[in-house]
């Protein structure tokens, strides 16, 4: 304020105390009526009761150090007060892998590194053939992985190198844990988009065969309950294939998932048609472009951009709805956690497990959802609506 | 309705031209495979559970390895299928299993109408009932107008209803989908009783915050006598599955284990020698080699060795016994003699 005044007038008085500062902020957000003054206390009540028990189970009382069930437990067997998380320490492995067999656990570790390596150069801003080597990745690297989960070195049961070579073949039913919850839900996603894309225009085609297919096929499976689909096809689908042929339990779920979250998918993705104003259909066929192009060039980047957060929102579906394998006998993170529950030399720490569990999905949520915003501000080219 | 009862006679058909073709070749479908695939529990505590590296273990687990050993003189030879309650019996029909090892009651409706065989009985379960201590109660004759915690949907819950209504007793049901549930209900003290199978009584016991404040009650309100079962229509791999469990009940009654099984095939003890296989063909009789016994008992042990291993007293399930002891020690285990 160095601006000399004219004579006169006088500087600017500073704002009441009570609007400015924190308790300026408090008033305005908190406490601005008193409504909202009650409610504020109410919740600074739940969060008293809730809080520092939970502080205390989770961080002071919780037993760190140790190694089996009786470091968390008083002499007489009964449970001492806080978290045991040494449960968690001590079945971490199984919870990561599931039954997959110990000595080839490096193998997943190895095609999680891989998935790294080779996804990383993408985050480099100006890669030349950016799109090229984006494709090569999204369709190389489910072949690589496969070969590690799978191994592709065959033994007949009983010879020596069957239960000892670091590449012998692994079956889908040994593949378990964190892993296996990550693949089943990535494999759905990135296939359902495409497909559930395919599907919506379909749907919004001219031709009556295609737009028939398209209904029939979005409303069958929006239809059913997952666990029903994947009820379905492990209980049913084997009466009625003959002897001895058996698909593949993890391959059915994979498809059962996949077309399931397609469907929804597709009404995704045509709600994002739809907000396309005709003028941008007309615009791109006066250009003279066809009809792939006009889609894949004009009429796509808008109406996905359009459904993002939607799109998001189906994946993260997608990715808690994976924990109902567990009911085909199979076990995903879930799963794994209740395997361990059941382990005799920890039991009565399902708490824990649960609690970790709830964590783990957490965790994974809340990065897809951060990264879907990311990529809404990255691509909001003056659409934003403030 | 029409369409649903034909899509069911459809399934039934199917089912039962897959264990025709199934019919007499178990075994050599077994041999040809390279191993023997079990249907177990998803995961029972002491009787099939998995541990952090992925290893089976458990009572029922060493049924399974136990008919691995005598077909294959190999306990790795078997790959385990874990099944939930509703999964079991299909996978069991479609062959998709070879046999079940998996806590199965063994019911006429399942022996009959299901097409199945049961091959015996490896543990005799029943229903039971835990307390606080400070309750002071001594029977489960004392429970008039308790409040009782069990599980939603199963026998449990119609086994107590019989129960108190026959003693002329009321009662109240909290109910649960899942034990855990159960459990922590009772735990918190929303109920006076819990109820659930004796199998895992003891062991629910332990995942209380102070065990040593609860007591099982003596009775036993219900019959529940689990084995392992086998397809209609192969009477032979019945066989194999009935003889590698009564192998191991002999086993212990003669006093072999697995610790001094190899002295014991020089005993003069004609029973211990039919069963090692040093005198007779028994193990040819089932389409095996003849010390399809000794290996069961060399590799995996007898009866009473796989169920302190797994399941007794020593073990945090917490088992007597009771019933299970063989009949010689006033139990129900009773095998018929190899001869």
């Amino acid at each position: 304020m160095t601006t000399a005044l004219d004579a006169g007038q006088k500087a600017d008085l500073p704002p009441p105390a009570a609007t400015v500062g924190v308790i300026g902020w408090l008033r305005e957000n908190l406490f601005s009526s008193w409504f909202n003054a009650l409610l504020t206390l109410f919740a600074l009540w739940i969060l008293y009761l809730s809080i520092p028990p939970l502080i205390q189970w989770a961080l002071i009382d919780a037993i760190w150090t140790g190694s089996e069930a009786q470091d968390c437990k008083l002499p007489d067997g009964s449970r001492k007060e806080g978290a045991c998380w040494i449960y968690i320490k001590a079945w971490i492995g199984g919870y990561a892998y599931g039954l997959y067999p110990y000595d080839l656990r490096w193998r997943v570790d190895l095609a999680a590194v891989l998935v790294i390596v080779m996804f990383a150069p993408l985050a480099i801003k100006r890669l030349p053939y950016k799109t090229v080597y984006g494709v090569a990745v999204i369709l190389l690297y489910p072949v690589v992985a496969y070969m590690m989960f799978s191994g592709f070195v065959e033994f007949p049961p009983g010879a020596p190198e069957a239960s000892t070579h670091p590449w012998r073949v692994v079956p889908t039913d040994k593949w378990g844990g964190l892993a296996l919850t990550l693949l089943i839900a990535s494999v759905g996603i990135i296939a359902s988009l495409p497909l559930g894309i395919l599907l919506a225009l379909g749907r919004r085609s001219a031709m009556p065969i295609v737009s028939t297919f398209s209904v029939l096929f979005i409303e069958l499976w929006r239809g059913v309950p997952l666990i029903t689909v994947l009820f379905m096809s492990s209980v049913m689908l084997p009466l009625f294939l003959p002897e001895g042929v058996n698909f593949d339990k993890l391959l059915r779920a994979l498809i059962g998932v996949t077309l399931f979250s397609a469907a929804y998918m597709a009404e995704v993705v045509r709600g994002g048609l739809q907000a396309i104003p005709k003028g941008q259909y007309e615009a791109a066929q006066a250009l003279g472009l066809n009809y792939a192009k006009m889609m894949a060039l004009i009429v796509l980047p808008q109406a996905l951009r359009y459904v993002i957060p939607s799109i998001v929102n189906t994946f993260i579906g997608l990715f808690k709805d994976t924990t109902l394998v567990a009911i085909i006998g199979m076990f995903d993170l879930l799963g794994a956690i209740q395997l361990g529950n059941a382990d005799p030399k920890w039991l009565g720490f399902a708490i824990e497990g649960y609690a970790f569990a709830a964590l783990l999905y957490f965790v994974f949520c809340f990065s897809m959802s951060r990264y879907s915003l990311r990529l809404e501000r990255k691509l909001h080219t003056g659409h934003k609506k403030t | 309705m029409k369409k649903l009862s034909l899509i069911a006679a459809g399934v039934a058909l199917t089912a039962i031209a897959a264990g025709g073709a199934q019919a007499q070749q178990t075994l050599e479908q077994v041999k040809k495979r390279g191993q023997v695939i079990c249907g177990v529990s998803q995961s029972l505590p002491g009787f099939a559970n998995p541990d952090a590296q992925g290893n089976w273990a458990g009572f029922d687990v060493e049924m399974c390895r136990a008919v691995s050993a005598a077909i294959f003189g190999d306990t790795k030879r078997v790959k385990f299928v874990p099944t939930t309650a509703k999964e079991r019996f299909t996978a069991l029909q479609s062959g998709e299993v070879d046999f079940l090892a998996r806590n199965t009651t063994w019911t006429m409706s399942r022996d009959t109408q299901l097409g199945f065989d049961f091959v015996g009985v490896n543990f005799y379960d029943g229903q039971g009932f835990m307390v606080p201590k400070k309750l002071g109660v001594k029977s489960a004759l004392e429970l008039k107008g308790a409040t009782v915690c069990t599980q939603t949907g199963t026998t449990t819950e119609l086994n107590l209803a019989d129960f108190f209504r026959s003693n002329k007793m009321d009662y109240k049901v909290v109910a649960f989908e899942k034990n855990d549930e159960v459990l922590a209900a009772y735990d918190s003290g929303r109920c006076d009783v819990f109820t659930t199978d004796r199998s895992g009584l003891a062991a629910d016991r332990t995942k209380l915050k102070s065990p040593n404040d609860h007591v099982i009650l003596p009775e036993v309100i219900s019959k529940e006598p689990l084995g392992p079962l086998v397809r209609h229509g192969d009477a032979n791999w019945g066989d194999i599955i009935r003889w590698s469990f009564f192998a191991m009940v002999n086993a212990e009654e003669l006093g072999v284990t697995s610790k001094n099984v190899d002295e014991m095939k020089k005993s003069a003890n004609p029973e211990i020698k039919r069963m090692l296989g040093i005198e007779g063909d028994f193990g040819k009789m089932i389409g095996l080699d003849n010390n399809w016994a000794y290996n069961i008992i060399k590799l995996v042990g007898n009866y009473g060795e796989s169920y302190e291993r797994n399941v007794g007293e020593k073990t945090p399930i917490g088992l007597s016994r009771g019933v299970n002891a063989l009949w010689t020690k006033g139990g129900l285990q009773y095998a018929p003699p190899i001869r």
